[in-house]
Parts: structure tokens; sequence; C-alpha cells
């Protein structure tokens, strides 16, 4: 069996010298990560000659023994899922808003939702939940909230429209055609199709969206990277390792679940294979075709068996 | 209000250099890390393979934020002397190359499979395969998903601006606290800035994404 067109399946030559290179790769990356180990666990003279402990010291982890430091991270964590939770719900009720505006009767409403879409896509999200934040005096949660769920509404409703644009005319033709009102076929017929082909994306979006309430820290929202922030301040800077290791190391569960979670939910009811829409952007991979895709897995469609 | 405007003009154009510059050179870090990372993902070397593909998902469930933090705040106590502006240049450069790496990817998976196997069977070799059939057809798609990607970190510069790095977005929030009368004309004023950047961006990717449609 051939792993990828692009490469004959390996002959017994080629087989060990792959396994050669593959052998001096890991050695290479044990030894960079042995050296990253021992570079951070040696003490550190600093420039007047004071000696400080290496990174490993057990004065720089005993802060761990604190409940007060699970309490903050505890609560930072449940911070930044309800920020994500309500953002991500506010999101999708604002992509479906501009997605309906830009495909509305009026070549007005249009307009105008395309030039605020076009402010919204383009400005930073930083600037953005900084600017509900001072010009709405909003608090710094909801500032977060709102910067965030137009930030991201405004993508997932381009998603959307691409998604409702992708569908074949007769849709909304055979609903107009049955007596339906232009908003009813549009609620109707072409949203939840739409809605249903751009899940995968939308997902995506929603765990982007869910990495991006870090940037709440800069309304000091007490999420999980104010809260690395925060407890430097109190515990001391001789404790920020280890303080970022335990942010870090949240941030990668919380976000590997989710992208996790969105990968399944999209395999499990995105466009099944076989049933794609005729005029749906072509998807190499799921309509039959096999992409060049490479062995080791990623992000595309899985590679129908062959 | 013109007043707020004129008097902010000169410190808005100074980081609007800096955006610049850190867009532009963490851009061309990124590109170069991303096709390593992506040709290591293709690579007959399963644990090139690995690594890329280890790399790419770590970075890619990091925010940006604790990327920054990590080089701003966590590399000095580590014992380097680096200044906050080429850590932030390191950062961003991290960050971003995962996401070209994808964009990469994602053109090549865009060619299709025939183009491959027509190759490969008048004799190819994995290398020509890749240099002559499908590295030309794959970079007219990869434009236009790697250009929103630098739109993105023409965005994501913004947060080298927490970490001293005296950009656009620092700029704007001394301004708003200079100038607490006009703070919606401030806060536009930097938007607009940005906009001058990321828009035409756009554009060029709408516009390329078109012609790479027709030519299929």
């Amino acid at each position: 069996m051939s792993l990828s067109v692009l490469y004959d399946a390996p002959g017994p030559k080629t087989r060990r010298r792959s396994m050669i290179a593959s052998i001096v790769g890991v050695i290479l990356i044990v030894a960079f990560f042995f050296w990253m180990y021992l570079t951070l666990a040696a003490p550190r003279v600093s420039a007047n000659g004071a000696i400080q402990p290496g990174t490993f010291d057990p004065s720089r982890w005993d802060i761990v023994a604190y409940p007060d430091l699970w309490i903050s991270f505890g609560n930072a964590t449940l911070n930044t899922l309800r920020m994500a939770a309500v953002a991500a719900v506010l999101a999708v009720l604002i992509g479906i808003l501009f997605s309906f505006g830009r495909t509305a009767r009026f070549a007005v409403v249009r307009a105008i939702t395309g030039v605020v879409l076009e402010f919204v896509r383009g400005i930073p999200v930083l600037l953005m939940i900084f600017f509900v934040f001072l010009v709405f005096a909003a608090g710094s949660y909801w500032s977060g909230v709102f910067g965030l769920a137009l930030y991201n509404g405004a993508i997932i409703g381009e998603a959307l429209r691409a998604g409702v644009k992708s569908l074949p005319r007769g849709q909304r033709e055979a609903g107009l055609a049955v007596g339906l009102t232009p908003i009813k076929a549009w609620a109707f017929i072409e949203f939840p199709q739409a809605f249903r082909q751009m899940l995968p994306i939308i997902l995506a979006q929603l765990v982007v969206l869910l990495k991006d309430t870090s940037l709440a820290f800069i309304v000091s929202y007490p999420e999980l990277a104010r809260t690395i922030s925060n407890n430097r301040n109190f515990f001391g800077s001789r404790y920020m390792f280890t303080l970022f290791a335990i942010g870090l190391v949240i941030y990668l569960v919380l976000n590997l679940t989710m992208s996790w979670l969105a990968r399944f939910v999209a395999r499990r009811s995105g466009p099944k294979l076989g049933k794609a829409l005729p005029n749906t952007p072509r998807q190499i991979g799921v309509d039959g075709t096999r992409a060049i895709t490479l062995p080791g897995g990623g992000y595309g469609p899985p590679d129908p068996p062959h | 209000m013109i007043d707020a405007i004129i008097d902010v003009s000169p410190a808005y154009f100074a980081g609007f250099l800096m955006t610049l510059q850190l867009l532009v050179i963490s851009g061309i870090g990124a590109f170069v890390v991303g096709v390593l990372i992506a040709t290591m993902r293709i690579s007959p070397v399963p644990s090139l393979r690995m690594f890329a593909t280890a790399y790419t998902e770590v970075l890619r469930n990091v925010p940006l934020l604790l990327v920054l933090m990590f080089c701003a705040l966590v590399v000095p106590i580590l014992g380097s002397d680096l200044n906050y502006y080429p850590l932030a240049l390191i950062g961003l450069t991290a960050y971003t190359s995962p996401f070209v790496a994808e964009a990469i990817r994602s053109g090549f998976n865009g060619v299709p499979v025939g183009q491959a196997e027509a190759a490969r069977s008048i004799g190819m070799g994995f290398t020509q395969t890749v240099t002559l059939v499908v590295l030309p057809q794959a970079a007219r798609m990869v434009v236009p998903p790697l250009i929103n990607v630098f739109i993105a970190l023409t965005k994501n510069t913004s947060v080298a601006g927490i970490f001293f790095v005296d950009e656009l977005f620092k700029q704007t929030d001394a301004a708003t606290r200079d100038h607490p009368g006009d703070v919606i004309l401030v806060l536009l004023y930097a938007a607009l800035l940005y906009l001058v950047i990321t828009v035409p961006l756009g554009l060029i990717a709408g516009a390329i994404e078109k012609r790479v449609v027709v030519m299929r």
C-alpha cells in the first residue's frame, strides 16, 4: 500500500534510510528538549553576581501548595469559558444578521452591511474590545463578549453568505413557487442548508474565539492570561515560569478539547459523502476525488479508503 | 477635535511604521518557517512529519497573547538580553508559521490527485513531481489563503503593543488617555490606519481568488 502518490512505496533500502533519518530526527529533537531542560534548570548568575536558583528548583514551585493559587486558576478557567460561551452564541446570532443583511433585497441595506462588515473584519479584535470598553463603558466582561462576538460574527456571517450563495438557485425558486415570502424562503429553505454546510467553518471559528478570550486581558477581565499576570504580581516574578506553565497547560487542554470536539461534530454533521450539493465549493477528498494528502493526518477531510 | 487628530498624528505614524515593520519582518520569517514546516509535513520521513504535526497542533492551540507573554516575560528570566522588539518578532513569527504551513498544505490538497498520478506514471520522482507539476499549480491556489494569513498577522501585531512594543495599538492606548474628550475619534483614527493595510490586502486576495477560480 502506498502512503502518498508523491512517492513510491519504499523499498528495503529506502526504508532503512528513512529509518535512519527518523532516528536521527528523534535524537535531535530529544537533544533539543534536553538542552532546553538543562538551560532552564541551571542556576543563573545575574549581572551583579547574585546566583538565582534554576527554573525547576523547588523554591520556584512551592506556590503550587497554596490552595489559593488553584482557586484563582479554577475561577479564571470558568471566567474564560463563561466569556467564550456567551460570545459564541452572540457571534452566531450576529453572523446570521450579517448574512441576512448582505443578501437583503434593498441595495442600501446590502451596502451598509458591507461597509460595517469590512470595518469589523479589518481592525484588530484587541482594538474592538478596547473600543467597546471605552466608548460604551460596558464593563470588562461585556466589552470582551461584544468585541469577540462582533468580530467573529462578521466572519461567521461571511461563511453563511458563501454557503447560501453556493446553494442551487432552484432551492430558493422552489420555495418562492410554493408561496413562501422571500424571508421565509431564506429562513426555512436556504439558511438551514447553508448553516449545515458551513458548520465545520463556524465551529473552527468558535475555537478561534475561545483562544481570543485571552485578549480580554487588555480590559483586566480576570480570565486565564490576566490571572497569570495577577498571580505574578502577587507571588513575585520569580514564579513567572511556574505560573506560565500552569496557564499554558490549561489553555492547551481547553483548546485541544474544543478543536477535537469541533472536528468530531463537523465529521458527524457536515455534508455527507456523495450527498454534497451540486454547486458546493469543491472540497477535494469529499466527493470521491482523492486529495494529494499526506500521510500523518491533519485537518482535511479523511481520505476515503482506497 | 481637529487638535486631537493633529496632536496624535506623529505618534500614530511612528506606531503605524512599527506595525508595518512587525508585519513585514515577521511575515517573511513566518513564510520561511511555514514553508519548512509544510515541506516536513509532506516529506517521506516519518519523524519529520510527526514533528511538523506536533509543532502545528501545539502552536495553533495556544493564544497569541500567551506566546508573546512567553517571549516578553519568560524569556528574559531565562537569561536572554534581547529587547522587546526582536522578542515580539520571534513570537509573531512562531505563532504565524503554522498558519502559513496550513495555507500551503491546503493549496497542495487543492491540486487534483490525477496531476500527481500522471506525473508519477510517466516516471517522475518525488522531487520532479513536486517541483514541476504540483508546486506550480498549488502556488496559485496558495496565494489567497496566504494573504488572509498576512491580514490576520497585521491585526495580530496589535497584541505586541501589550508587551511593550511601541506599535499602533500602544500609541492608541496612550492617545485615549491623553485625549479623554475625543476617545471615539482617536480610536476611529487608529482603526482607519489598520484598515489602510487590511482592506487593500483583502481586495488583492479576492481578485486573485476570482482569477484562480476562473482558470480552474
